[in-house]
């Protein structure tokens, strides 16, 4: 009971508490870049979470497999890298042969996203934190959706800011950083709610 | 395009922070002070001179197919290098720098130069270009840091300017690094890239 | 092409481990010395011996020791939640469980703010015992001022070194220092002093000890130069 309990600490302290986005500043460049339309701000968010649970998958085995077994932990970077940049890659090209529906909507994000740095820092973080498998993937994958969220929050307020008449100096992405930065202000209402729940489901 | 002109380039009209945009996850997570910013800086610049630097030496040898592969490969050992030796010699570095140090991998600047300039660039040309950039990274994210650090601590490097009791904690987390670099384009903008 | 990039990929592990080979030694050193500095630190005394560090639960203690082999108390590890992460604290027992120093190992508190913890605390706790003074912050009825605008560090750091006192400190041993009580079942290992090494005459698995231990009595206490 105490392992699915601190399960859902992880699902709420990343997708809020710690939002991958607005409290890591991991995945900045998609997503100030990606994020003038809702729609492709929410098919880049849903890219990004398919391969951080792969990728996750993958890196997990093998830094438990290949360099914990051979001790060769200083090839962490060089390895998750090279298996990342692989595997969207694969997934491109599996999407393209077997779901040409779902490769339409996310297909042009995937070579984008080897160099989204959320996908190696979580990949990382898994190890660093001692994290078990079931425990990695269900953080890949609210890390994903806690980058969808904001993702999808933000494109929603860029949508709204070009109906907006905005000082010349301010136009594009300095306007852009402001907005996120009142959104990142939002997200700080969460912070401590993590501590709170760990009391609260008896973790302590 | 001589050597000079190059390194003037990297540091105002191509600048990676303020005008190309690039970069900007260390940019944001590791300037909550100005030391910090300037290290992450540094630590980015070395990178960015020997890969530039290795890659323009080596480009003539790799087939085009495999090209963005080993230039990764290329990249994540240098970061690896760099990640070994701070922690060996500069521990406090690696601490408040932590995650970001193995991130300089996927720091877009470093593949972007590589392709758009070392691949097209003699090796020397390459090295200026990677010191331009790199001063260019590392003086804006110094400028973050410092402008952070002050507003949101009252103190610049380390050194308190005006009394302990203050503090605007606010541009010492998330939304102040948003807020702090929105302002800083906006005044590149208006008075540097102008002129 | 895949024969380049397999040579690009050797050469890059080579160097990788030639690097490896030169700075791993030096960053165990660094951890090493770091830890030595700060166990003399948080006990306040440089003369001092350490025994083998030993996990109790999440803590790691270290027993502590003067040149003549008296005990001195305990130097203890602890974790706790901070505001940004793990707040990770040396503190150092007496053994009556007074606290004699404290040094913060790792943390990711706000800088500025709940940073200052490391320096914040010093003239603060040093001498209160958590087992007889309310070891809260004063906002919580307790007897701790409690960082500027850094409740929730402070809460955490005050929590981390009280943990440490209920489960090591406090312990029935923590008087004496000892680490095994007399009659007390123990390792053949040839370490906690009172066992003799495994497959020696005598040893069918598991001896008792003859004697109340201390942390002194261990064998081979390192002295920290």
């Amino acid at each position: 009971m105490d392992y699915v309990l601190s399960l859902i600490l992880i699902v709420i302290t990343a997708i809020f508490v710690n939002n991958v986005v607005l409290a890591q500043f991991l995945g900045i460049c998609p997503f100030l870049g990606v994020s003038k339309k809702v729609d492709t701000a929410s098919g880049m968010g849903m890219a990004v979470t398919a391969v951080l649970v792969v990728a996750t998958i993958v890196t997990y085995l093998i830094q438990v497999y290949v360099l914990n077994a051979f001790g060769l932990e200083y090839l962490q970077t060089i390895a998750f890298i090279l298996v990342i940049a692989a595997l969207v890659q694969m997934i491109e090209i599996i999407l393209k042969k077997t779901m040409p529906a779902l490769y339409q909507a996310l297909g042009v994000f995937l070579p984008l996203i080897t160099t989204n740095c959320c996908i190696l820092g979580v990949a990382i973080l898994v190890i660093q934190k001692d994290y078990d498998l079931l425990e990695g993937v269900i953080y890949a994958l609210s890390t994903g959706l806690g980058f969808l969220l904001a993702m999808v929050l933000f494109a929603g307020l860029r949508e709204q800011l070009d109906l907006v008449d905005v000082p010349k100096s301010f136009r594009g992405v300095p306007i852009a950083l402001v907005t996120a930065s009142l959104l990142a202000m939002a997200f700080m209402g969460f912070s401590g709610v993590d501590g709170g729940l760990k009391i609260l489901f008896g973790l302590q | 395009m001589n050597n000079l002109k190059v390194l003037v380039n990297g540091i105002i009209k191509e600048n990676p922070t303020f005008v190309l945009l690039l970069g900007m996850c260390p940019t944001l997570g590791t300037t909550s002070s100005a030391f910090n910013g300037m290290s992450m800086g540094l630590a980015t610049m070395c990178v960015l001179i020997l890969s530039n630097f290795i890659i323009a030496l080596i480009k003539n040898l790799i087939p085009d197919a495999v090209r963005i592969p080993s230039y990764i490969v290329v990249i994540a050992s240098l970061v690896t290098v760099l990640q070994m030796v701070i922690k060996a010699y500069a521990p406090e570095v690696d601490k408040s720098l932590g995650l970001f140090i193995p991130l300089i991998v996927v720091n877009c600047i470093i593949l972007g130069r590589a392709e758009s300039f070392a691949a097209k660039n003699g090796a020397i040309a390459s090295i200026f270009d990677g010191i331009g950039i790199g001063l260019g990274f590392t003086i804006a994210l110094t400028c973050l840091g410092a402008v952070r650090e002050l507003l949101g601590t009252g103190a610049i490097f380390g050194v308190t300017l005006w009394g302990e009791t203050y503090g605007m904690l606010m541009f010492v987390l998330a939304p102040g690094a948003f807020l702090v670099l929105a302002y800083l384009i906006v005044l590149f903008n208006k008075y540097i890239k102008k002129a | 092409m895949l024969v380049v990039l397999t040579v690009i990929a050797i050469v890059a592990a080579g160097v990788l481990a030639s690097v490896n080979a030169v700075t791993a030694p030096q960053i165990e050193k660094i951890n090493a010395d770091n830890l030595a500095a700060g166990i003399k630190a948080v006990m306040g005394s440089d003369d001092i011996q350490v025994a083998d560090p030993q996990e109790v639960d999440a803590f790691t203690v270290y027993g502590i020791c003067d040149k003549d082999g008296n005990a001195l108390g305990k130097a203890v590890v602890t974790t706790e939640n901070g505001f940004g992460g793990p707040l990770k604290v040396l503190v150092g027992f007496s053994t009556e469980g007074d606290i004699l120093g404290y040094t913060v190992l790792e943390h990711a508190e706000t800088p500025g703010l709940g940073a200052k913890a490391g320096e914040w605390f010093q003239d603060k706790i040093i001498g209160m015992n958590p087992g007889k003074n309310n070891f809260t912050v004063s906002k919580d009825g307790g007897e701790v001022d409690a960082i500027t605008a850094s409740t929730i560090t402070s809460r955490a750091f005050l929590k981390a070194i009280q943990n440490a006192y209920d489960k090591v400190a406090a312990a029935p041993d923590a008087a004496s220092g000892a680490t095994k009580q007399a009659g007390e079942k123990a390792p053949c290992d040839g370490k906690n002093g009172c066992c003799k090494a495994e497959n020696s005459a005598g040893c069918d698995g598991d001896c008792h000890c003859e004697k109340e231990v201390t942390a002194c009595d261990i064998e081979t206490p390192e002295v920290i130069e």
